[in-house]
This record gives structure tokens, C-alpha cells and sequence, in this order.
């Protein structure tokens, strides 16, 4: 079975038809890259796993979208709970004006979770899981604006992967950094894969080649070619993606 | 550059003349007031010399003195003890005859022009101090044209500003952090776009007007209400003060809200927290700088506010002991007074004193919430 499948996805904004009968297969434990040029809906995609598109007025979807089999857009789907599952990581580094501790203990705190000797634990293995550890560990208490850009990416992540999601989103999470801090977070995507499903929106081939398992690439909100990464890199079907990929346009 | 130099300017010439009310006796200009010679009462303060004349106070023992009752005196009454011929056709014999009148009545007590004081006089001229600050700050009793001496305790003002200002403020601020939650938040922008224009224009509406609906809608229906003998009281003032308050604080507040980076908005909602938690987890630390800025000058509008108030509070001069009393503010006041009181006089000097009470109460206001605000920005970043 997959953990991800998207079946006849449309979406819309307002009469603006975005994405035009995307289907995609996602196996469990693998890492999947989006990639195309600007524009081509990659992003409004990855947004419609969590249902983060329905904060935007004026939007619909049809088709259906399968995580663990269940129909995530059905009717009295709990979306707090849905996104619980579903960790998302954004663009840019977006830390919240608190603490570090408390970065990453809010999303277990806005779910319920009150014992401290829980929230002690899972923050301190988050935190490890990202390899940030031995960096804040003195520093718990402190804002987390006062780490470099990198080092708040990585919180970021330790903040998603603190709620134990099974999909993790990822939306161009290394394009606001430094190459150092890119390869940092590409290795972690490498090693937290053995954990979660991981979804990620790049616009840097080398990256989707380092990290993805499989790629799909969109061009003008259709899906074009979905394939093993090693042969959408080498061997693609479509002229598209062979012109993309070795940067003929786009 | 300009607008400091003309808040100093400002500043100076309200603190001069208010400070000048130390340098006046509370008694009228050019009058004295006496006693017997024989009178073991010797001094008596401003607060019984009134009382004394408003008869509160009728027996000399309640001062210490003798267990007889007081003789009040006025210019006025010294037809009762001489005829025209003794005081003269041009009020020749007047100072004379008052001599004589408070040497041979042991317990008199005679308010007169200081002009009709006879040389040899030979009663007791009691000795009026000048107002202190603590007199002023903390006395109880606001009569600054009362005969013969002027009370000018301003404590019943400051408590009445304070105490309407706390009450619209309590009844402003949740009510409109409510409705720039719902703005910013959770209505649709179709919504927004008609509900801000119009918030925007209850900001335009001349303060006369919100007193006059005041007095027309909201006080008989407090005192419907409550059952009051009357319905202008602190908490129609507040009312009213609170629905002027509202659209400084709505708009203030909600463009801090919709300055939340929708970054963070995103992450909080992807963390799987409802729109609820990120609103009071996220969006109100992040804009609680700005929602207290629309708090200070809520207050700001709330405490200077003059006209509505002057309207819907019943303006008494008491301490009030609740919010359905009718309470007096500080600018109600100054602007109801200020025509009345004698340019130069102690009284007008006494309604510059309380503009600079209220200047000093507003300032402070604003360096502590500034204060506060600077804590919290700190902790944060």
C-alpha cells in the first residue's frame, strides 16, 4: 500500500485551474522531490497534503487525496489532527518569538500534552535528531533568534519531528541558507528517512539528484513525469523534462 | 525639533501658573476673617472656617474652645447691630463699628474686607496659611469659590478621572481586542473591508455628540437599569469613554495582528494547534507591542476626555465609593470651570495646577506601558 496517493487532484483558485489532474503514488519511508520551473504548482501541491491551501479564501479542490488510505479531504476530517500527522517545514526559517525549548515543545503543548518529563524528553530527542543538540544544549532558554540561519532551519525541523508526524513537507527548506547549512540539512533528510515520508519542493537539481528517491516534475500545473531520480536524471520520457533538467529553460 | 520645543513651551507655562496656587491663601483677595481677643481658640483652619460658615460646625467647643455657640459675622449682617447713621453714608464709621462689635461679642467670628479693618483693631485676626501640596493633592473637598475660604482638594477629581478612565478601559480593551481578533483573524476580507471604514469613522465623531447619546440613550437606561435616583454616574462616563476608546484600540491593535509574519501563522497551524491556539499562542505575543500601544492611547483619550464626560457624569465633586455614583473628572473640570474663575485668580490658578496633575498622570500611564512593552520585546528576541 502507499502512504501517499493523489487521485484526479485539480485545484483552483478562484476560476484559475493551478493543478490539472495530478496522480502521484508515494511508497512509505522514501523521499519524493518536486521540481519545475516557477509557477508550475509544485508548492500549491506539496500545501494540499496538509491542507494549508485552505487558509487561502476562495480555493477548491476535487479529486482525492489518500494518506494511510483515508481520504484526507473527506467530509469531518479533523485537520488539527491531520496536520499533527503531517509535519510541514517552510521556506524560510520561522521560529516563533519564544524560546528555543519552547519552539519545539509548542507543538506538543497546543496538543495536549502536559507532562513535563514528556515534553523534557521528546524536545531533547528532537533537538538530537537534527543534530542540534551539542549547539543549544546551554542555551535552551534562550531566544531562538539568536541562532544563524541555519541552526533556526534545523529548529524548525526538530519543531515538526517533535509531534512524531509520519509525512514530513518540505517547502525549499535550504533556499534561504548557506551551502554548509544546505548540506547539514540534506544529510538529515538522508537519515530521517528511515522514519518518516518526506515530500520536498526544491528548485535545486543537485539537491533533488543528492536526496530524492523518486522526483516528479510539474510544468504549468500539469504533472509530467514521475519516475525513479535516477531515471528522470538520465534517462527521462519526456523532452520536457530532459530540456529542465539540463537547464535548457526554465 | 518643532513639536518638542513646543510640548516644553507647553509644559512650562501650565506648571508656572499652576504652581502659582501655593503662592495664594485659599481666602479671598483683600478680605480677613476674625475673632474675639478673648477667644481661646486661636487658630482655626481652612477646612472649619468653612464648615463653620455652612454650619456644620456651630459650637466654639467643637474647635477646643468655649461651649458656646458661634456668632457668624458677614458685611452684610451689620445692619442687625447698628443703624446707617453709626456706619456712615459712605461707610466712614464701618471699620469702627466692627471693632466694636467683635470686641464686645466674645463669640463672634466676622468675615469682612480687609479695608474695613480699624487701625487699632482689637480683635483676633486669624492667620490663613497658604495651600500646601499635600492639602491640595489629598483634600477631600473641591470648592474653590466657596465664601469665605476656597477648598481646592483635588483628591475627589483624581480619583474620579482615574475611576471612570479603569472602568472604560476595563470595558474597552476585551471588547476590542475581540473585534480586531475577528478582523484581522477570522472575517473574510469582503467582511473587513466594510466593518474597518466604518470603525474608522466612529473615530471622526465629535465628542459632543457621543455626550449627547450619552445622555439620551445610555443614562436613562443605567438609570432604569439600576434604580437610581439619577442615571449620570462613573459608569455612563466609562461607557461612553469606552465607545470612543474602541476605534483608536480596534485599529491599532488589529494592524499589529495582520503584521504576524503569515510564516509563523503557518507554522503554528501546521504544528497541528487549532486557529484559536495560534491566535492567543502566536498572534497576540507577536502584535502585543502594538495591541498596547492602542491600550496607552486608549487611556490616553479616555483620561483627557472632556466634553462626553462633562455630559454623562453628573459632576460631583465627592469621592466616589462606586461605579453608580456620579463622579467629576480632572478636564471636566477645567473646562467647566475655567470660564468662571477669574483670570489670575486662586481659583484659575488652581485649574492650571490640575492640568498639571493630569499631564504628570498621563505621562506616567505612558512610561509605564512603555515600559512594559520594552520588557516583553526584550524577552522575546
Amino acid at each position: 500500500m502507499y502512504k501517499i496517493e493523489s487521485k484526479n487532484v485539480d485545484f483552483f483558485y478562484g476560476t484559475f485551474r493551478a493543478l490539472k489532474n495530478i496522480n502521484i503514488a508515494i511508497k512509505a519511508n522514501t523521499v519524493t522531490a518536486l521540481i519545475g520551473p516557477s509557477g508550475c504548482g509544485k508548492s500549491t501541491y506539496l500545501r494540499l497534503f496538509n491542507r494549508m491551501n485552505d487558509l487561502i479564501d476562495e480555493t477548491r479542490i476535487t479529486g482525492n487525496i489518500f494518506i494511510d488510505g483515508k481520504d484526507i479531504y473527506a467530509k469531518g476530517v479533523n485537520i488539527d489532527s491531520l496536520r499533527k500527522n503531517v509535519g510541514m517545514v517552510f521556506q524560510k526559517p520561522n521560529p516563533f518569538p519564544k524560546t528555543i525549548f519552547e519552539n519545539v515543545a509548542y507543538g506538543l503543548r497546543v496538543n495536549g500534552v502536559t507532562d513535563k518529563k514528556i515534553i523534557q524528553e521528546r524536545v531533547e530527542t528532537s533537538i538530537k535528531l537534527v543534530a542540534l543538540w551539542d549547539e543549544v544544549k546551554d542555551k535552551l532558554k534562550k531566544s531562538a533568534f539568536e541562532l544563524s540561519g541555519g541552526q533556526q532551519q534545523r529548529l524548525c525541523i526538530a519543531r515538526a519531528l517533535a509531534i512524531q508526524p509520519s509525512v514530513i513537507l518540505m517547502d525549499e527548506p535550504t533556499s534561504a541558507l548557506d551551502p554548509i547549512s544546505t548540506a547539514k540539512i540534506e544529510e538529515l533528510i538522508y537519515e530521517l528517512k528511515t522514519q518518516y515520508t518526506i515530500v520536498i519542493v526544491t528548485h535545486n537539481m543537485q539537491q533533488a539528484g543528492r536526496v530524492s528517491d523518486t522526483t516528479a516534475f510539474f510544468y504549468m500545473g500539469e504533472l509530467i513525469e514521475h519516475d525513479k531520480t535516477k531515471i528522470i536524471f538520465t534517462n527521462p520520457k519526456h523532452e520536457r523534462t530532459q530540456n529542465y533538467i539540463t537547464g535548457r529553460f526554465g | 525639533m518643532i513639536t518638542s520645543l513646543t510640548v516644553v513651551l507647553i509644559v512650562f507655562f501650565l506648571f508656572k501658573e499652576g504652581i502659582g496656587v501655593f503662592n495664594k491663601k485659599p481666602i479671598e483677595d483683600g478680605y480677613v476673617v476674625t475673632i474675639n481677643k478673648n477667644n481661646p481658640v486661636k487658630n482655626i483652619s481652612s477646612e472649619s472656617i468653612k464648615d463653620i460658615y455652612d454650619q456644620k460646625i456651630t459650637y466654639w467647643n467643637q474647635l477646643g474652645g468655649t461651649p458656646d455657640s458661634i456668632i457668624l459675622f458677614r458685611l452684610e449682617d451689620i445692619s442687625n447691630y447698628y443703624t446707617d447713621e453709626q456706619i456712615g453714608e459712605n461707610f466712614e464709621g464701618l471699620a469702627n463699628c466692627i471693632n466694636r462689635l467683635v470686641d464686645s461679642l466674645p463669640n463672634i467670628i466676622a468675615f469682612f474686607p480687609e479695608k474695613y479693618l480699624a487701625p487699632d483693631f482689637n480683635g483676633h485676626n486669624l492667620n490663613i496659611s497658604k495651600i500646601t501640596l499635600s492639602e491640595f493633592l489629598i483634600g477631600k473637598e473641591w470648592f474653590p469659590t466657596a465664601q469665605p475660604v476656597a477648598q481646592l482638594g483635588v483628591m475627589p477629581l483624581i480619583l474620579g478621572t482615574l475611576w471612570v478612565s479603569l472602568g472604560a478601559i476595563l470595558i474597552a480593551l476585551p471588547l476590542g481586542l475581540a473585534a480586531a481578533i475577528f478582523m484581522s483573524e477570522i472575517a473574510k476580507d469582503k467582511v473587513r473591508n466594510i466593518m474597518k471604514p466604518l470603525i474608522e469613522l466612529l473615530a471622526g465623531i465629535p465628542s459632543v455628540v457621543y455626550g449627547f447619546f450619552g445622555l439620551v440613550v445610555i443614562v436613562p437606561l443605567i438609570q432604569k437599569t439600576f434604580d437610581l435616583p439619577v442615571g449620570e454616574t462613573g459608569l455612563a462616563g466609562s461607557i461612553i469613554l469606552a465607545i470612543m476608546a474602541l476605534p483608536t484600540i480596534i485599529t491599532i491593535s488589529e494592524d499589529a495582528m495582520r503584521n504576524t509574519p503569515r510564516a509563523v501563522k503557518e507554522a503554528s497551524l501546521a504544528l497541528g494547534a487549532s486557529k484559536w491556539q495560534t491566535i492567543y499562542k502566536v498572534v497576540i505575543p507577536y502584535s502585543v507591542s502594538g495591541i498596547s500601544a492602542g491600550a496607552i492611547l486608549g487611556i490616553g483619550r479616555a483620561i483627557g476626555e472632556t466634553m462626553a464626560v462633562l455630559m454623562v457624569t453628573g459632576n460631583a465633586a465627592v469621592i466616589p465609593h462606586t461605579i453608580l455614583a456620579p463622579v467629576r473628572t480632572i478636564p471636566a473640570t477645567i473646562a467647566a470651570e475655567l470660564g468662571e474663575a477669574p483670570n489670575g485668580g486662586l481659583h484659575y490658578k488652581a485649574l492650571f495646577a490640575l492640568g498639571c496633575i493630569l499631564f504628570i498622570i498621563t505621562l506616567f500611564i505612558n512610561l509605564t506601558v512603555g515600559f512594559i512593552s520594552n520588557k516583553k520585546k526584550h524577552n522575546n528576541h
